[in-house]
């Protein structure tokens, strides 16, 4: 460990650059996934296990359509339509009858949502590992040393500009305003005239489309597996757990702070506690709330 | 309507039951001999799954067609009674149970991988099953005493060990002391991974290389990208990664994406993976580990040589003809042990049969069969193949014939 550490700062402080970049880069695209998340998760108290698993739906829609010839980048606005669709068809047979039950059968239905898809995605694609060529240029720095390939630079910007567009589309159009209301208060919507039933298909859609443009980019830059969706579920979870919901610079923030967390891990700690470093982190963040929250805390026992 | 789900549910279940249970059978039926095997056939291992089922059927059919096991004098047809595991170790222990106490079975080949190898000896031990596996290669599946298992596959640790006496024969030969080596290494932290790495450990420390890089990857983890930032910081001369089709391709990916510029790159999986298809450009030198050549000299009556074996099962499987995944070939080579184990044994006796497997020392086009006391096959050794430029693999015989340092432009 020490020598890692030496490693990075004496003898190669050049990696940084590369790990920083990389950070950023794999923050980007939690970022999305986890908004996402956290709508659902924010608007409907449902907390969605199958999130990777869209993630995942995505990532293969994206193969399907390399596959047929378009590249995925162009097929993105029709993926991200026909996620749309998905999560429309998910809420009507599935989500709208939890919503108002407890959160353990929301946890239930949505675990069984995730078991659903990854054997369904397992039957058409077969469980081989998949990925896709996104056959963008790969940029070099400091003689080699660092590299970034213009894919992920794409996929900052793509993930860049969709988290914009929900943020302004969240707070100028009346549908957003409308979603935003019944996050606050479902029963005041309702008496103001929201209809809420279709405020909450509207946002479980809108997350499936935000997750199918997650797994786009996730396509392109990682691998596919139709068993991978539980990574991007805990990563996600974690995101958003720890930077609160309706907090859409807290998520952001916080999943670049994970993305670097994951990557320094890897080099300081070894690849082994990459992911466990991201957990570590949620549990730092929740036993600090709990420490910053006890002073408030007056509820009789 | 609710409450009429359950009634349904288990007025279907014991249908079910009852039609398992009339379809019980004894190992040696008439002419036929009863051989179980519960395979992934649904499930993340279906692929090889497959690959398995499609081995096990070419041999059996085979075998029937020319006159089958001949014991006491009679022809005996053999016959598989599969069941799927769905890639779940504790289903493959309840399905082995199964075959067994509820079938009859008395022989088994075996599942496909360590994982479900492991559930299922257990079983087979218990009731005194002999087993002839083909399909896990961990050696932790050879250290626990097991007397009914066989397995004709080369063990873990010998996946990766071998290319190191390769390059260092190599260097030697280049005016290079070994021991002047660095490796840098990722292994994925499950079993068969880590027996690799203990392979790799033991002759890296008899040619005194250094390691400086050595990551674990858990299950999970897409990205090993902070494990090779590493690598270009410290510009080790060989790379070696492990951690099924998974670890291959995100290995090959990143390779290609960061650029990295090993002399010497050898990778598990990378065939079942397609890195010569999928990143052409960094496969370029990669060595691939593999059970089975096309070009092995060994033979037998039955398939002749891999030569032939390769032709004549791609004319029975026509899908396969870009390549047979050497999963195949050993679980047709399983089915040869136990014809000939049978036939020496000149008889169905569970320990006479399980005595006769102990003593196979057999040629077949999958390579010499002779097994340790442990049960694993220790006459045939792991071969090399490198990716060349054009996305073809090349043989490796000797140190010479590899390319080192590969020759690849990003």
């Amino acid at each position: 460990m020490l020598d890692n550490l030496q490693l990075l700062f004496v003898y190669a402080p050049v990696m940084n650059v590369q790990m920083i970049l990389d950070g950023i880069f794999i923050g980007a695209v939690f970022a999305l996934a986890a908004y996402g998340l956290a709508l659902v998760w924010g608007v409907m108290n449902v907390k969605n296990l199958a999130q990777g698993d869209f993630v995942i739906m995505g990532g293969y829609l994206a193969f399907t359509a390399n596959n047929m010839g378009f590249h995925p980048i162009l097929a993105l606005p029709l993926i991200a339509v026909l996620m749309y669709f998905y999560g429309v068809v998910v809420y009507k047979l599935v989500i709208r009858r939890v919503i108002d039950n407890d959160m353990f059968v929301s946890l239930l239905a949505t675990f069984g949502l995730s078991l659903f898809m990854q054997q369904v995605m397992n039957l058409i694609y077969g469980p081989e590992v998949q990925t896709v060529d996104s056959h963008m240029h790969i940029m070099t720095m400091f003689d080699d040393f660092v590299t970034v390939p213009m894919v992920k630079v794409v996929s900052l910007v793509l993930a860049g500009a969709f988290a914009s567009a929900i943020v302004i589309f969240m707070t100028k159009s009346r549908t957003g305003q409308a979603i935003r209301a019944t996050a606050q208060d479902a029963r005041a919507a309702r008496v103001l005239g929201i209809d809420t039933d279709k405020v909450y298909m509207l946002t479980f859609a809108l997350n499936s489309a935000i997750c199918g443009i997650a797994g786009v980019l996730v396509s392109m830059i990682w691998v596919l597996q139709p068993f991978y969706g539980i990574v991007y579920s805990l990563r996600t979870f974690a995101i958003v757990t720890a930077a609160g919901l309706g907090n859409l610079p807290g998520v952001i923030g916080m999943s670049f702070i994970l993305g670097w967390v994951e990557q320094y891990a890897g080099i300081i700690a070894g690849a082994e506690w990459q992911i466990a470093a991201a957990v570590f982190v949620l549990i730092g963040v929740l036993l600090w709330r709990q420490i910053q929250m006890r002073r408030l805390r007056q509820v009789v026992r | 309507m609710y409450n009429k789900l359950p009634i349904a549910l288990g007025a279907a279940l014991a249908v079910g039951v009852a039609g398992f249970a009339g379809g019980a059978m004894a190992k040696v039926e008439g002419d036929t001999i009863v051989i179980g095997s519960s395979l992934s056939l649904t499930g993340k291992y279906s692929t090889n799954g497959f690959h398995t089922q499609k081995g096990y059927d070419f041999a059996v059919k085979r075998i029937n067609d020319t006159g089958g096991v001949k014991v006491g004098g009679k022809s005996y047809k053999m016959k598989i009674v599969y069941y799927d595991d769905e890639s779940t170790p504790s289903r493959a222990s309840q399905l082995t149970e199964r075959l067994v106490k509820q079938d009859g079975v008395e022989f088994m080949l075996g599942p496909y991988s360590t994982t479900m190898t492991k559930a299922v000896a257990p079983v087979t031990e218990k009731y005194g099953v002999p087993m002839v596996e083909a399909e896990g290669a961990s050696r932790s599946l050879f250290t626990q005493g097991y007397k009914y298992m066989f397995a004709v596959l080369s063990t873990s640790e010998y996946y990766l060990a071998p290319v190191l006496d390769l390059i260092a024969k190599r260097s030697k030969d280049d005016g290079k002391s070994p021991s002047d080596l660095r490796i840098g290494m990722a292994f994925e932290n499950d079993g068969f991974s880590l027996d690799v790495r203990a392979g790799v450990l033991d002759v890296a420390k008899k040619y005194n290389m250094k390691i400086v890089i050595d990551d674990k990857l858990p299950a999970d983890l897409s990205d090993m990208s902070a494990t090779l930032t590493k690598f270009k910081a410290l510009k080790p001369d060989i790379l070696l990664v492990s951690g099924h089709s998974k670890g291959a391709a995100t290995a090959a990916r990143q390779i290609e994406e960061m650029k990295i510029n090993a002399p010497a790159i050898a990778i598990t999986h990378c065939e079942a993976a397609k890195v010569h298809v999928k990143f052409p450009k960094s496969a370029n030198g990669i060595l691939c580990p593999t059970q089975w050549l096309t070009n092995l000299p060994n033979s037998e009556p039955l398939f002749g040589d891999a030569q032939r074996y390769d032709k004549e099962f791609k004319v029975a499987y026509p899908e396969y003809n870009t390549g047979i995944p050497y999963q195949t070939a050993q679980a047709s080579a399983a089915v040869l042990v136990f014809k000939d184990a049978f036939e020496r044994a000149n008889s169905f006796d569970q320990d006479k049969v399980r005595d006769a497997l102990s003593a196979t020392d057999m040629d077949t086009f999958y390579g010499s069969v002779r097994f340790s006391e442990a049960g694993n096959n220790i006459a045939k050794p792991m071969f090399y193949r490198q990716i060349q430029a054009d996305g073809s693999y090349k043989n490796i015989v000797s140190s010479k014939d590899m390319t080192m340092p590969r020759k690849v432009a990003y």
